[in-house]
């Protein structure tokens, strides 16, 4: 008997813990009652039961608030009970307000809306703030300052003293006393509580702030007109100059992107004066390997998903280069000298390449996800950063610095220059030119495989990803100098940050095209690009 | 000395060409029109309008061939003359639509009515002129031409640079076209023309006449291409694209040579696109492609560079391999033209008809003509081939 009972016991407590687990049931039948309440009779009866659901502090009564404030919920005239109902065709759907569950579907004729007034609406959004502005979680204590700071609702104001009052976290109060200065300044509140919320918001220093600050300076008169002017003005200035900022950086997140497509064609074309017109389809070959990699990694080792690309960079570049020396070998090796030949010769391999992947893979644009450590973003000051961005900009610079290291220390890189500069006599002196000319374009190709897994996350993954980077490319090279890798570097950087300043002046399409203006120009002035190779290298 | 040998062997060509031309230009009208439809001798529209595209193909071609095979200059942009050539005819026709269009604006076309324009842009006043758009057909290229030669000859911009900076300039035509707002139609170009100087621009009497127009096209231009190359400064033009540092150092403006063959030969792709549109019945900013451009390079080398009718017949071969193609195995075409770029410049670098008078017996001295600076008489090293 009391061995039944204990046990009876013990899966009582099992389902409590279970229940006290997946708390807000439990919380749910204790806010059922306050809900009840809402439908009960007129707007002042409603008006206490919401002051009631605002009081126990359970965030799960915001969206149930939030419902009533939209209008959304109804009681159901069979039973009276308080349902969310969302128009579904003629009928209705419902839904249980505290948990969602669904409570089948009734014409409109079953429902009775629950009404609200201007002032009960008011009550509400204060209830609501007041809830989310005290939740335990700190990202919705912020979510909620800042929907204050946009509906400035003068209600909020107590709610707000009472939540940064309590606030442990410096960020999310700084943020709640941001809210606080914009709904004073919108409200009635005297001079010096004002003029202390301009200096708040001044120092909060972004556009919403701005557009606060003009409307104060707009409305008012006297010592509040002045300060908001002045805090506006030097305001003004701050902003302007970081959406410079946010330019160049957008500027120089471009200029990666150019440099990691022409930094291989900067080899190819610099160094060897190879034009290859399939440089583009090297990019190409290698974005497909990021794609085949990702899906082999997704299909037989998914724990190391997040580090496909990752696995793809190299592989990638050994791909790439492979399709290079062959490239070499086959066709670019019968056409040194010939640059107008190479052009047209490559230019057919492009084609060639184009409609290989197309036949295998097929010509629709192919996923290549972002692993997570590359989505999303941070903000330093009034710039937005995506980490995407900010890892092409690293490996761009990885890449860069790699392909500098192996031209001045290696003794491949040595050959490469001797091959370069004086032919014949470092054929005399013992090194293999035709091996070291497979290996320079092997190089060189293989640099636009890893752009190609790179560009694989800012860009369509389709046959024709390569050609819509090739003109770019060459206009880098040939912008910064052929046989010069600096030349390259200045250039890429040089052609993005220009084109990104250009934009909000020309947008996009025609900054592009005053960029591609300039070159032609430029070009008539310097026609060895921006970084020359001086000497008897540049007149041979 | 060898080109010498060249212009002479050139004549005949020219008038084989020439006779094929005229031959073509009766024949292909009179079966079209006089002969019944189930005549086993009649030639169907389609395959007269598709004779004239291939004869405007051919005429870029030629011009194409002008300036790369006599003057070295391997223009990698000449799809944006024969475009702007095309939108200026395009223009006429557009004004010729009036109040037939979808809008019913006698005033304005249709795209502008779309975008909500109230009035005609300055830049398209004179084109409901057939004589004030087939100037214009000449003239926009040809000026373009003139001014973007004049800086880029003058800094002596030569050789692969030329090449990738005419690249840049029909790239940045291409996005320019590409917008509303540069009043011209935009993504869709111009298009749902009615008629040209009241013919209705449908009928088979209509195309005929086009395509005759093309054949004399082709025909003038052959002659005039024949004529320059003959002359004296052709003479001086081919002297130049062998050895441009000796041309000038013997005292030859070598630039103002250049300045002169490169406006001309825009001005006969401008021709040609100005002849194109009518007869394909639209023109938009995809003509600008690079691409394009590229592929009318090929259609010179197959078909042999530098000998004027060789353009024409590489320019018609491969554009009937294209139409043949793209019907029976379209997946093939990229394989078979990207095939045809490497074939031709490793194995055949004097084209079709280079082949000609090697069968003959009579191979001549394996000497190309004009590659760059560089000859192929001293071993080379990778890092010349930049210039």
């Amino acid at each position: 008997m009391s061995c039944v009972r204990l046990r009876l016991f013990a899966i009582l407590a099992a389902i409590a813990l279970l229940s006290s687990v997946s708390g807000p049931a439990n919380a749910a039948e204790d806010l059922r009652p306050l809900v009840d309440k809402l439908g009960l009779g007129d707007f002042e009866e409603t008006a206490r039961a919401v002051d009631s659901l605002a009081a126990t502090g359970d965030a799960r009564a915001a969206p149930l608030l939030e419902a009533l404030a939209n209008g959304d919920l109804n009681i159901r005239k069979s039973d009276g009970r308080v349902v969310i109902a969302i128009r579904d065709g003629a009928d209705y759907k419902l839904a249980d307000p505290l948990d969602g569950a669904a409570l089948g579907v009734v014409p409109a004729g079953g429902l009775d809306r629950i009404r609200i007034n201007n002032s009960l609406r008011r009550n509400i959004r204060a209830a609501i703030g007041a809830l989310t502005l005290r939740s335990p979680d700190p990202s919705v204590r912020r979510g909620a300052a800042e929907a204050v700071f946009k509906s400035r609702d003068a209600g909020a104001i107590e709610i707000l003293d009472a939540a940064i009052a309590a606030e442990q976290d410096s960020g999310v109060r700084r943020v709640m006393e941001q809210a606080r200065a914009a709904t004073i300044l919108a409200g009635n509140a005297p001079e010096s509580d004002k003029l202390a919320a301009i200096d708040v918001l001044a120092a909060r220093g972004d556009r919403d702030a701005l557009a606060l600050l003009n409307n104060v300076e707009i409305n008012s008169q006297g010592a509040l007109k002045d300060a908001a002017a002045t805090a506006s003005a030097k305001l003004t200035d701050t902003l302007a100059i970081w959406g410079m900022v946010q330019n160049v950086w957008y500027g120089l997140s471009l200029g990666s992107v150019l440099l990691l497509a022409a930094i291989g064609l900067a080899v190819t074309f610099g160094v060897m004066g190879v034009i290859n017109m399939a440089h583009g389809e090297m990019v190409m070959l290698g974005a497909y390997t990021a794609f085949v990699v990702q899906s082999v990694v997704r299909e037989f080792t998914p724990e190391l998903y997040d580090l496909s690309l990752v696995i793809a960079l190299p592989l990638a570049f050994l791909f790439a280069g492979g399709v290079g020396v062959l490239i070499e070998r086959s066709i670019i090796r019968w056409l040194y000298g010939r640059p107008l030949e190479t052009l047209l010769a490559t230019w057919g391999l492009s084609l060639v390449l184009q409609q290989a992947v197309r036949t295998v893979f097929g010509a629709t644009n192919q996923e290549v996800s972002a692993p997570s450590w590359m989505a999303g973003a941070f903000a330093i000051g009034q710039i937005q950063i995506t980490w995407g961005r900010l890892w092409i900009v690293i490996l761009a610079t990885m890449v860069f610095v790699a392909l500098v290291v192996v031209l001045r220390k290696t003794s491949f890189g040595l050959q490469m220059r001797a091959v370069t500069q004086n032919r014949s006599m470092a054929s005399s002196m013992g090194i293999r030119t035709p091996w070291v000319d497979a290996m320079t374009f092997g190089l060189g190709s293989g640099i636009a495989g890893i752009a190609g897994v790179a560009l694989s996350q800012i860009d369509n993954v389709s046959p024709n990803l390569g050609q819509s980077y090739i003109i770019d490319s060459f206009m880098v090279v040939v912008f910064g100098g052929v046989g010069n890798l600096w030349g390259t570097l200045v250039g890429a950087l040089t052609l993005g940050i220009v084109n990104k300043l250009l934009e909000p002046y020309a947008g996009a399409v025609f900054a592009k095209v005053f960029v591609l203006v300039f070159i032609i120009l430029f070009i008539q002035k310097r026609p060895r690009g921006l970084l020359a190779l001086r000497g008897r290298v540049a007149e041979a | 000395m060898i080109s010498g040998r060249l212009v002479r062997g050139l004549e005949g060509r020219v008038y084989i060409a020439l006779a094929a031309l005229a031959v073509v230009a009766v024949l292909l009208p009179v079966l079209n029109l006089a002969l019944p439809e189930d005549s086993a001798f009649h030639v169907s529209s389609y395959a007269v309008t598709l004779a004239g595209k291939y004869l405007c193909y051919a005429l870029l071609a030629l011009s194409v061939d002008l300036v790369w095979g006599y003057c070295g200059i391997l223009s990698l942009g000449h799809g944006a003359f024969f475009a702007l050539g095309g939108y200026a005819m395009g223009m006429y026709l557009m004004r010729q639509i009036g109040a037939r269009g979808v809008y019913g604006n006698p005033d304005l076309p249709d795209f502008m009515v779309f975008l909500n324009w109230k009035e005609l842009p300055w830049y398209w006043y004179g084109f409901d002129q057939l004589w004030f758009a087939c100037l214009m057909v000449v003239m926009v290229p040809g000026m373009l031409a003139f001014v973007f030669g004049w800086f880029a000859f003058r800094s002596r911009v030569t050789g692969v640079y030329l090449s990738i900076i005419t690249q840049a300039l029909t790239f940045a035509l291409l996005l320019s076209f590409f917008r509303n707002d540069f009043g011209f139609g935009g993504n869709n170009g111009l298009t749902d023309f009615k008629d040209i100087l009241g013919f209705n621009i449908q009928t088979d009497e209509t195309r005929s006449g086009l395509f005759v127009a093309s054949a004399m096209a082709m025909a003038l231009g052959l002659i005039v291409a024949s004529f320059v190359v003959r002359s004296k400064l052709g003479k001086v033009l081919v002297a130049l694209r062998d050895a441009e540092s000796r041309t000038r150092f013997l005292g030859y403006r070598v630039e103002r040579y250049k300045l002169f063959v490169w406006t001309l030969s825009a001005c006969m792709a401008g021709v040609a696109g100005g002849l194109y549109v009518p007869q394909v019945g639209i023109i938009n900013p995809g003509e600008f492609a690079p691409a394009n451009s590229i592929e009318v390079v090929i259609w010179v080398a197959v078909g042999g560079r530098g000998l004027l009718v060789g353009s024409v017949v590489g320019a018609i071969l491969v554009n009937f391999a294209k139409t043949w193609f793209t019907g029976a195995l379209p997946e093939f075409w990229l394989f078979a033209l990207g095939g045809l770029f490497i074939a031709v410049t490793l194995f055949m670098p004097r084209g079709v008809l280079g082949l000609v008078p090697s069968l003959r017996g009579k191979i001549r001295p394996l000497r190309l003509p004009g590659i760059g600076k560089g000859t192929s008489s001293t071993v080379e090293s990778p890092a010349k081939a930049g210039e």
